[in-house]
C-alpha cells in the first residue's frame, strides 16, 4: 500500500518535471524554468545531505563548505582559463564541464576526507557543531581569498560549455540539472540497498551490535561522508553555471541550515522526500514574496506547523502513515 | 603590556556576554534535552527592547529591565506553545521547529521596528572611562559587563547548587521521570528554566546592545559563537559553560589584535596583516576542531 502510494508520488513527481519547460513556454511563463532549475540543483544537494544524515545518523552542518568548494572549483577553473593565466603547472584552466565538474567534486571530496575523518571521532550534537566549525573555516578562507574576489565573490564570465557545446541556459539546462538529478537518486536508491547501505544503517541503529558483528562503522561512515560530500559538490558546480557567480555566501552556515531544513521538509531518509522539500521550499518562497514583503512571517510558522504535524515530512505526509524507507 | 592588559579585558567582556547566552542554552539543553537555535532571537528581542526603552525614557537600567522581562516573557511563550511539544521528539526536529521561529522572529522584529538598525546611546555614568593603571583608561561600560557577568554567575551557582528549586533543576537534569514521580510539577519547572535562560539572553542582548548594530539577524552569529562555547566546555555543564565562554572570548580578541603581528615576523607585512585577518577569523573555529579531535565530549563533558 504505501510502496505503492510511493511509487505513483514518484511517478507524478517525474512526469510533471519532465513536462514543466514546455508547459512554462505555453503558459510564457519561461522564468519558472529558472526557478525549478535551481530547485533541482538544491535538491541534489539536499539528496546527497539526506543520504549521509538520513541513512548513516551523521547531521552535518557544514554541507555549504560541499556546496561552495564545487561552486569556486568551476569559478576559479573559469577564471584562468579567460586570463589565460597559468593554475597548476602550466594548465591554465577550463569553462568545460566535463573537466571542471568531476574536478568540483574532486575538490569537495578531497575536503571532506580529512574532516570526515577528525569529525567522526565525535557523535550527535558533537558531530553537528564539529561539521560546522570545518564549515566556517572555508567560508572566512574564502572571504579573506582577495586573489579571487573576496568577500565580492568572483563572476563567471564565461558559463561552462558541455563537450564544447553551450546549453546552459535555459531549458537545456533544465534538463541536464533534471538528468544528473535522475541519476544521483537512482544511484543513492542503489547504494542504499546495497551491502555497504545496510552496513550503514545497522551502524545508524545499533554501532554496538554491529562491532559485535564484525564491522567497524568508521570507515562506512567516512566513505559515506566523502561521497556525499562530492555530490554537494556537484551540485555547486551546477549553482555557479545558473547564478554565473559564486560567492563566499554560498558557505556560509546559513546555506548548510537551508539544506537541513529541505531535509527535513521533505522527509528525512526517504531519498525522494529531499526533492519535494526543494521544490516546495524554493517554489513557496516565491509565491509568498510575491504576496507579502514579509513572507518569512508565514514560512517561518509553518514550518513550526510542518514539525508538529508532518513527523515525517512531505514524503511522510504523502504516504499517509509515518515510517522511514530503509 | 597596556595594550595587552586592555585587550585581556576586552576579551573579558566579550567572554561575559557569551556566558550570559551559554548558561541558558546549556541549561536547557542539559535539562530539557532540548536543541534551541531561537536562542538566539530572545538575545535579539532583548537588544531591541532594552534599545526602544533607553531612547524613550533616557534610563539605562530601564532599558535593562525591559530588555530581560521582554525575553524572559517571548522565551516562556515559546516553550508553553512549541517548545513544550517537542521535548520528547528528535533533535532534529527541534532543529526544524526553531528554525522556524528565527524567521518568524527575524522578520517581526523587521516589522515592528523596521530595517535600519538602532544603536544603543550609554548614560553619562557608564559613558566614560575610569583609570584602571597610571595614566591607562578603560571604558567603565565594559567593566560593568565583566562585573555583571561575574555577579550573574555568582547568582546562578547559588541558585542551581544552595536553594530547593536548584535542587529540583539538578534532579530534572539526571532523571525527569523519577522528579516527576516524587510530586514535583515538571512542566512548571521546565517553564521556569526555560524563562530563566531567556532572562539571561535578553540581559546578554542589552549588554552587547552598546558594541553592535541592534538588527534583525542579529542573533544569528552570537548563536553560532554560544553553539562553539557550549560544545567546547561539554554540552550541559555550567563549568564548561565558563570555561568555554573565557577560553572563546580571549582567543577571538586576542587572535584578532595580535596574529597579523606574529605573522609579520616571517611574511611581507601586507601578507600578514591580510592572512593574520583571516586567520583571526578562523581562530576559534580551528581551538573547536582541535578541542573536539583530542576531545570529543568537550572539556568538561561527561565520559561516554
Amino acid at each position: 500500500m504505501r510502496a505503492d502510494r510511493r511509487l505513483l508520488a514518484a511517478a507524478v513527481l517525474v512526469v510533471g518535471l519532465l513536462a514543466l519547460p514546455p508547459l512554462a513556454s505555453a503558459f510564457g511563463n519561461p522564468y519558472l524554468v529558472t526557478l525549478v532549475t535551481r530547485a533541482l540543483i538544491y535538491a541534489l544537494a539536499a539528496l546527497a545531505l539526506d543520504f549521509v544524515m538520513g541513512y548513516g545518523r551523521l547531521v552535518s552542518f557544514g554541507h555549504a563548505a560541499f556546496l561552495g568548494l564545487g561552486a569556486y572549483t568551476v569559478g576559479i577553473l573559469n577564471t584562468h582559463a579567460l586570463q589565460a593565466l597559468p593554475l597548476v603547472g602550466g594548465w591554465s584552466g577550463s569553462n568545460e564541464a566535463l573537466v571542471a565538474w568531476p574536478l568540483a567534486m574532486l575538490v569537495a571530496a578531497a575536503y571532506a576526507l580529512p574532516v570526515g575523518a577528525i569529525s567522526l571521532r565525535t557523535s550527535g550534537v558533537y558531530f553537528i557543531m564539529i561539521t560546522l566549525a570545518f564549515g566556517q573555516l572555508v567560508f572566512y578562507l574564502f572571504n579573506s581569498l582577495s586573489a579571487y574576489g573576496g568577500q565580492d565573490g568572483l563572476p563567471l564570465w564565461l558559463p561552462n560549455t558541455v563537450a564544447g557545446r553551450e546549453m546552459l541556459e535555459g531549458p537545456a539546462f533544465y534538463y541536464l540539472c533534471l538528468g544528473i538529478l535522475l541519476v544521483v537518486w537512482a544511484f543513492l536508491q542503489r547504494v542504499v540497498r546495497s551491502p555497504f547501505g545496510r552496513v550503514l544503517v545497522g551502524c545508524r541503529e545499533n554501532p554496538r551490535r554491529m562491532r559485535a558483528l564484525g564491522y567497524r562503522p568508521y570507515p562506512y561512515q567516512l566513505a559515506a561522508f566523502v561521497l556525499s560530500a562530492a555530490l554537494t559538490g556537484l551540485a555547486g558546480a551546477l549553482l555557479a553555471n545558473q547564478q554565473t557567480f559564486v560567492s563566499p555566501s554560498l558557505m556560509h552556515w546559513s546555506q548548510s541550515g537551508e539544506l537541513l531544513v529541505i531535509v527535513l521538509l521533505g522527509g528525512l531518509a526517504t531519498l525522494i522526500g529531499p526533492i519535494w522539500g526543494a521544490l516546495a521550499l524554493l517554489v513557496l518562497e516565491e509565491v509568498l514574496v510575491t504576496v507579502t514583503e514579509h513572507w518569512q512571517l508565514v514560512l517561518g510558522p509553518l514550518l513550526v506547523l510542518v514539525v508538529l504535524f508532518f513527523r515525517n515530512g512531505l514524503q511522510g505526509a504523502l504516504d499517509g502513515r509515518g515510517a522511514r524507507d530503509d | 603590556m597596556q595594550l595587552f592588559l586592555e585587550q585581556v579585558l576586552n576579551g573579558l567582556q566579550f567572554g561575559m556576554t557569551l556566558l550570559l547566552m551559554a548558561s541558558g542554552l546549556t541549561l536547557v539543553f542539559g535539562i530539557m534535552n532540548l536543541i534551541n537555535l531561537a536562542h538566539g532571537s530572545l538575545f535579539m528581542l532583548g537588544a531591541f527592547a532594552g534599545a526602544t526603552v533607553v531612547a524613550w525614557s533616557g534610563s539605562f537600567l530601564l532599558g535593562l529591565l525591559a530588555g530581560v522581562v521582554t525575553a524572559g516573557l517571548a522565551g516562556m511563550a515559546m516553550e508553553a506553545l512549541v517548545l513544550r511539544r517537542l521535548y520528547r521528539r528528535d533533535h532534529l526536529d527541534q532543529v526544524l521547529a526553531t528554525f522556524g521561529l528565527i524567521l518568524l522572529f527575524n522578520e517581526a522584529v523587521r516589522v515592528i521596528w523596521g530595517r535600519r538598525p538602532l544603536g544603543l546611546t550609554l548614560p553619562d555614568w557608564l559613558a566614560g572611562s575610569v583609570e584602571i593603571l597610571p595614566g591607562v583608561g578603560y571604558p567603565v561600560f565594559r567593566l560593568a559587563v565583566i562585573a555583571v557577568g561575574l555577579a550573574v554567575m555568582a547568582g546562578l551557582w547559588w541558585l542551581v547548587m544552595r536553594t530547593r528549586l536548584g535542587m529540583r533543576i539538578r534532579a530534572g537534569a539526571s532523571d525527569r521521570e523519577m522528579i516527576g514521580a516524587l510530586g514535583v510539577n515538571i512542566t512548571a519547572l521546565y517553564t521556569l528554566v526555560f524563562g530563566l535562560g531567556a532572562c539571561l539572553a535578553g540581559l546578554a542582548g542589552v549588554m552587547a546592545a552598546p558594541f553592535i548594530a541592534v538588527q534583525s539577524g542579529m542573533g544569528e552569529d552570537i548563536l553560532i559563537l554560544t553553539f562553539v562555547v557550549i560544545v567546547i566546555g561539554g554540552i550541559g555543564s555550567l563549568r564548561g559553560a565558563v570555561a568555554g565562554a573565557l577560553l572563546i572570548g580571549l582567543a577571538d580578541t586576542l587572535g584578532r589584535v595580535y596574529l597579523p603581528d606574529l605573522l609579520r615576523l616571517w611574511l611581507p607585512p601586507a601578507t600578514a596583516d591580510g592572512a593574520g585577518a583571516a586567520l583571526a577569523s578562523m581562530t576559534i573555529y580551528l581551538l573547536m576542531a582541535l578541542v573536539l579531535a583530542l576531545r570529543p565530549r568537550g572539556l568538561f563533558g561527561d565520559a561516554g
